[in-house]
């Protein structure tokens, strides 16, 4: 056949064409790779256009904020606002953030806690305390924005020993750093604090399907001074662990009336037990929560005495040993749990403090590591190493985690591996996912409490250092020195690709009852003194960009923003009205405002959104109200 | 002359043979495709828009990329330097060419059974002028759109003629159109016939 021969200009055709096909239009590039190298420097150094590996955050402190870095550069990328208002972003202003802070304008954010499923992180949520004013946050990581605030929660004051997640997010767990008199609001004299004041433990339950707190239980302690906690796994799963300074139960001069004794009684408790408790009903409503008196209902609460004034206690990725910082020992108690099980199990006690049972130190200590001066924290590689936090001597320690040999046992100056120089004067440490079953094992940060003489003079208010530092060799290598706002206390870092944040609010998962998406829903209507404006943002104009309303009104301003591409965020601010909010693209904010002045305010977007932002603005006309005159 | 129009309408007589007939039923289906697939592409790359933002343009929609976002980004660009919302109200032969190629496609099935040269020249002559109508059409948009422009606008930029085939720069932005699947079967129906034909040129009527 003759169709034989005209096969290969076909052919020739029908490849141009598939080339043609596989054009790339101009404006894609091609990845670069990066070089690698021993260097400090290169280590840290993230080229421009790349991003870092994992997500660094920072709980805020007393600014009452979460801050959030990149790991290996350590550059601040963004300001989670909690607790405090933030016109950057327009937190506190529009109704649904100044309803979730309520009646307080500021926290103490110590402890972020990420949530987990399966004993590792998810990705889901982080969730964070406020030790003044008691309350827990939760921050939705799929937008990055503090979505619920539950407290000032009842019972309990100064919830500092927060936020500790268990396994699989069932609970949050809390304790209180500050005893008060019971219930809440009751006075008593601070004199009889050992006798009228009660310290608690809470588990914030939360909801598997979407995160919603609630107080799940309480447990009625005596008025010790609960600091800092961790949860068990593995074999420890379903329990929790705290240490507590001022066993003494003294209420003044706390610097040398608790630090009396020689130990002081942590708390062991099985939250399944008392979730339990709850389900059974073997409790009593205190402040409209169930609370459980461990005298009355003992299997949940047990004391085990820790030297000396301890600080931190971490659970091991295994979840059988557990660290317990000595604060004004220079050692690193470390307990074994099976050992602690055991003790419980045999009623190995050692007498009660008001009818809850005291484990024996000795049958629950697997060994004292002598680190140094000041221990603090513990945080773990997944390789069997601690690395606690000495805040006296100023550096990170490292040492092995049991088992150890009998040569290691009889001297365990043997076991603390190496140390390494911070500057200056270490709180917390943190290495990625040390609180779940499989840490990373790779970086380390230091967050320092005095960063004098570090940085650039900015005067006498100082902020706080920063330092990361390489964990994956057998010495431990100083990487990189970054400053941050005050105060950084506990932190949590995660893999970056376990998170899945969306930058856009897509317009049809928008639920708000009042967002807007056509101009011709747009507009200013009246009702009496109540004047509700429904507004678009877009680029580059309000629509409308005119309200009218009149002294004595309440004005109601809807507005959203329409675009659905990222970073097209506009802002909302009116003149000398006190009101900034920024609205993210696809999302709609509420203002609500008590009209007392006349006069013509304009109103502008604040948030950079275009070529022709200067030009988007509009004007709120406000007349005096009726009968009085137009000028005054 | 008389043996060159002898010869002509001898050769308008010739059979069209199986693989001719393969070959138009084959063109036939290149159209079907070229109705339901994207013809054409308009790519707009930025800095700030590293990833692109793509117009997908059918015989009888126009589609954004992005779930139909670009479009309302695109258009959120252009009204800066004022050029006509683009729409696909506004583009009535979106209405017609999905009927123009419906009429193709019968008359290449005629041509299937009828089976005669005459039919494929018939074909060729008619789509090669639906063809060259259509782009003259979306060259007329294209000049349109881009000169167009509201004297109003917040930027005033000299009247330009988007691209057709290519890359060119705008402003901060490289345009570049290039036609897609749909546009190549439009071009494969061509070849399809031409070689119907040119399997079929020595057969005795």
């Amino acid at each position: 056949m003759n169709t034989h021969k005209r096969i290969p200009s076909f052919a020739i055709g029908a490849l141009a064409l598939a080339v043609l096909a596989g054009c790339n239009p101009p404006g894609q590039k091609a990845s670069s790779s990066k070089g690698s190298s021993d260097n400090a420097a290169s280590r840290t150094f993230v080229p421009p256009g790349e991003k870092d590996k994992y997500y660094l955050f920072y709980s805020g402190g007393h600014s009452g904020q979460v801050y959030v870095a990149g790991i290996p550069s350590m550059r601040h990328i963004s300001t989670i606002p909690v607790f405090a208002p933030y016109p950057a972003t327009g937190y506190g202003f529009d109704e649904e953030t100044k309803e979730m802070l309520g009646e307080y304008t500021w926290g103490d954010v110590h402890h972020p806690g990420l949530s987990k499923t399966g004993g590792v992180y998810d990705g889901k949520y982080l969730f964070v305390n406020d030790a003044a004013n008691n309350r827990v946050a939760r921050i939705d990581l799929r937008d990055f924005k503090t979505r619920q605030i539950i407290g000032p929660i009842p019972n309990s004051s100064g919830n500092h020993g927060s936020s500790f997640v268990t396994d699989n997010t069932e609970y949050v767990l809390v304790a209180t750093r500050f005893s008060v008199p019971l219930p809440k609001g009751r006075y008593a004299d601070p004199k009889d604090y050992a006798k009228e004041f009660n310290g608690m433990v809470s588990g914030i339950k939360v909801a598997p399907k979407d995160g919603t707190m609630s107080i799940g239980w309480q447990i009625l302690t005596p008025p010790f001074d609960w600091d800092l906690g961790s949860t068990g796994k593995g074999p420890s799963e379903g329990w929790a662990f705290w240490t507590s300074y001022n066993t003494e139960m003294a209420h003044e001069t706390l610097e040398a009336t608790a630090t009396q004794a020689e130990r002081d009684l942590g708390a062991v408790v099985n939250w399944r037990a008392a979730e339990q408790a709850v389900k059974d009903g073997r409790v009593e409503m205190i402040g409209g929560v169930p609370m459980i008196d461990p005298a009355k209902t003992p299997g949940i609460l047990y004391f085990l005495p820790i030297p000396k004034s301890p600080h931190g206690i971490d659970t091991d990725p295994s979840g059988r040993w557990i660290a317990a910082g000595g604060k004004l020992q220079p050692v690193v108690s470390v307990f074994d749990f099976h050992k602690i099980k055991a003790a419980i199990d045999n009623k190995d006690f050692d007498g009660d403090f008001r009818g809850v049972p005291i484990i024996r130190y000795e049958s629950a200590l697997e060994g004292s590591v002598p680190v140094g001066l000041g221990p603090l924290h513990t945080q773990f590689d997944g390789r069997g190493n601690g690395y606690t936090s000495l805040f006296i001597e100023s550096v990170v320690a490292k040492w092995k985690l049991p088992p150890w040999s009998d040569e290691e046992k009889a001297d365990l100056n043997k076991v603390v591996l190496d140390k390494i120089d911070v500057h200056y004067n270490i709180g917390h440490l943190v290495t990625g996912a040390s609180d779940t079953t499989k840490p990373y094992g790779d970086y380390l940060v230091a967050m320092n409490k005095l960063s004098k003489g570090r940085h650039l003079s900015v005067g006498p208010s100082q902020p706080e250092s920063s330092q990361l530092i390489d964990i994956t060799g057998e010495k431990m290598t100083m990487l990189y020195e970054a400053f941050t706002e005050p105060e950084p206390h506990f932190a949590q870092i995660i893999r970056a690709d376990t998170v899945n944040a969306i930058e856009v609010y897509p317009r049809d998962e928008s639920k708000h009852p009042h967002a807007v998406w056509d101009a011709k829903e747009t507009g200013v209507v009246r009702e009496g003194n109540r004047v509700e404006a429904k507004v678009i943002a877009i680029r580059s104009r309000f629509i409308p960009d005119r309200i009218d309303a009149q002294v004595g009104d309440e004005l109601v301003i809807h507005v959203t923003n329409i675009e659905q591409t990222t970073d097209m965020i506009h802002g909302l601010g009116i003149a000398e009205q006190n009101v900034n909010v920024v609205i993210d693209p696809g999302e709609t904010k509420t203002i609500r405002l008590k009209l007392t002045k006349p006069g013509v305010f304009p109103f502008y977007c604040t948030n950079f959104c275009s070529a022709l932002h200067q030009e988007m603005q509009g004007y709120l006309a406000v007349k005096p109200a009726e009968g009085l005159a137009a000028n005054p | 002359m008389h043996e060159f129009l002898r010869r002509e309408i001898f050769f308008l007589r010739r059979p069209l043979n199986i693989w001719s007939r393969l070959l138009l039923l084959l063109a036939a289906g290149a159209l079907v495709a070229a109705i339901f697939l994207p013809l054409w592409k308009i790519h707009l790359v930025a800095p700030q828009y590293a990833e692109g933002l793509s117009l997908d343009i059918y015989s009888h929609k126009l589609v954004g990329g992005n779930n139909g976002q670009d479009l309302h980004e695109i258009n959120g660009l252009n009204h800066y330097i004022g050029m006509k919302t683009l729409s696909e109200a506004d583009f009535v032969e979106m209405k017609w060419i999905p009927f123009a190629l419906g009429v193709f496609i019968l008359l290449t099935l005629r041509a299937v059974v009828f089976g005669r040269m005459a039919n494929i020249i018939d074909l060729g002559v008619l789509f090669l002028y639906f063809t060259a109508f259509s782009l003259g059409n979306f060259y007329y948009r294209l000049y349109s759109y881009g000169h167009h422009l509201d004297p109003r606008a917040p930027m005033t930029i000299e009247p330009f003629t988007p691209v057709m085939i290519g890359s060119q720069k705008i402003a901060n932005f490289i345009q570049t159109s290039l036609p897609q699947i749909g546009g190549y079967m439009l071009g494969i129906y061509i070849v399809l016939l031409f070689a119907a034909l040119w399997l079929s040129r020595k057969e005795m009527p």
